[in-house]
């Protein structure tokens, strides 16, 4: 035994496999509890294990750098996820085919409708411009948004939040917001979901219908391309 | 499912790979999901491609066990919120409702877009 009970902790929360396990053991909670609610929009498992997690950190004084040193194994696998969706991409590809029109048509509107309303209400609320650039790309997943973000001397680590925050709010919102609009195409569902909150748009897709999780996929992968495109352009005609 | 994960992890590093080396505009892994489709496609019409994680759903399977757990893997980035407190005290409400507003406004735009193409489709269908 060691003299001082504080010299296990000082070990253990420097090592990533406190924080890998806290992030996985916390993640299991909220999604048992997902799952217990048969996934209801407000029990999101990643909203939660969210706060819960920070609050941990802030409670023990523990650095983000020193979590990520555990929690980047978990970050690590979003790459072999996004590779992952060619797998139901091509199970369904007939449907995805016959849909290609509809689906082009919507991903160009939604990906303008995105970062068009988010640069013009950010702008209308007074938000600094760095805040401003860092929410721009907020619809696509978090590796991508950092990049654009850094392209536009923005703040990556603020563009990531506001993916995630994003995300968050979408995956809670699509699916009462749909039901209310009377949309009952799977399809177009899961594209909005995607296009709009990437991949925890996606993860709720999936969750609701594979279908809606498919086109939720695809919508994510294609606005990714889009929205890198778009943002710089956006941000020269738009911002001050 | 050692097999399938290799497979998947090499499609992304072919797909990082290309992306630096072309200075392609796009996500890596993006492409490595165009090359694993493209792999699984092929598998299809050449008997010579369908073994190891190509055969008896060994790349599906291993494909569908990552992507259940999907949510799971934007935790990390997530809990980053802790570093941005100041910011979210000073000006927190604004982003809150600029992004709900926004994702609100691109889901209804693009999923109304969606269905009316393709119903505009099936009438040309019809006629």
């Amino acid at each position: 035994m060691t003299d001082n009970p504080f010299s296990l902790w000082v070990y253990l929360s420097q090592s990533p496999l406190l924080w890998l396990t806290v992030t996985l053991l916390v993640y299991a909670t909220t999604d048992a509890v997902s799952l217990a609610t048969r996934r209801h929009p407000l029990a999101n498992p990643v909203l939660h294990a969210m706060w819960i997690i920070g609050a941990f950190l802030l409670a023990t004084g523990t650095s983000y750098t020193t979590y990520f040193a555990g929690a980047q194994f978990v970050h690590f696998l979003l790459g072999p996820a996004t590779v992952a969706l060619a797998v139901p991409l091509y199970e369904n590809r007939k449907r995805v085919v016959a849909s290609i029109v509809p689906m082009l048509v919507a991903l160009v509107a939604g990906s303008v409708t995105a970062v068009v309303s988010v640069v013009l209400l950010a702008e209308f609320a007074g938000l600094p411009r760095d805040v401003v650039l860092s929410l721009a790309p907020k619809s696509v997943t978090a590796g991508v948004a950092m990049g654009i973000a850094e392209s536009l001397h923005a703040d990556p680590s603020l563009a990531a939040v506001a993916v995630i925050l994003t995300g968050i709010m979408g995956a809670i919102i699509v699916t009462p917001l749909m039901n209310r609009t009377g949309v009952t195409d799977f399809r177009a569902r899961g594209f909005a979901a995607g296009l709009a909150a990437h991949g925890i748009g996606t993860a709720r897709a999936f969750q609701v219908d594979e279908i809606a999780g498919v086109f939720s996929g695809i919508a994510m992968s294609l606005n990714a391309l889009v929205t890198s495109f778009l943002v710089p352009i956006a941000v020269t005609l738009l911002v001050r | 499912m050692l097999a399938s994960l290799g497979l998947i992890l090499l499609c992304q590093l072919i797909g990082e790979a290309v992306v630096r080396g072309l200075g392609l505009p796009l996500p890596g892994p993006v492409l490595g999901l165009l090359l694993l489709m493209i792999l699984l496609l092929a598998r299809d019409r050449f008997v010579l491609l369908a073994r190891g994680p190509l055969r008896n759903d060994g790349v599906e399977s291993t494909s569908k066990g990552l992507l259940a757990h999907l949510s799971l893997l934007f935790v990390p980035a997530g809990v980053g919120v802790v570093q941005k407190l100041d910011l979210l005290a000073s000006h927190g409400v604004a982003i809150i409702l600029v992004l709900a507003l926004s994702v609100v406004v691109t889901l209804l735009a693009t999923v109304l877009t969606f269905r009316l193409v393709s119903r505009l489709l099936r009438q040309q269908d019809v006629r």
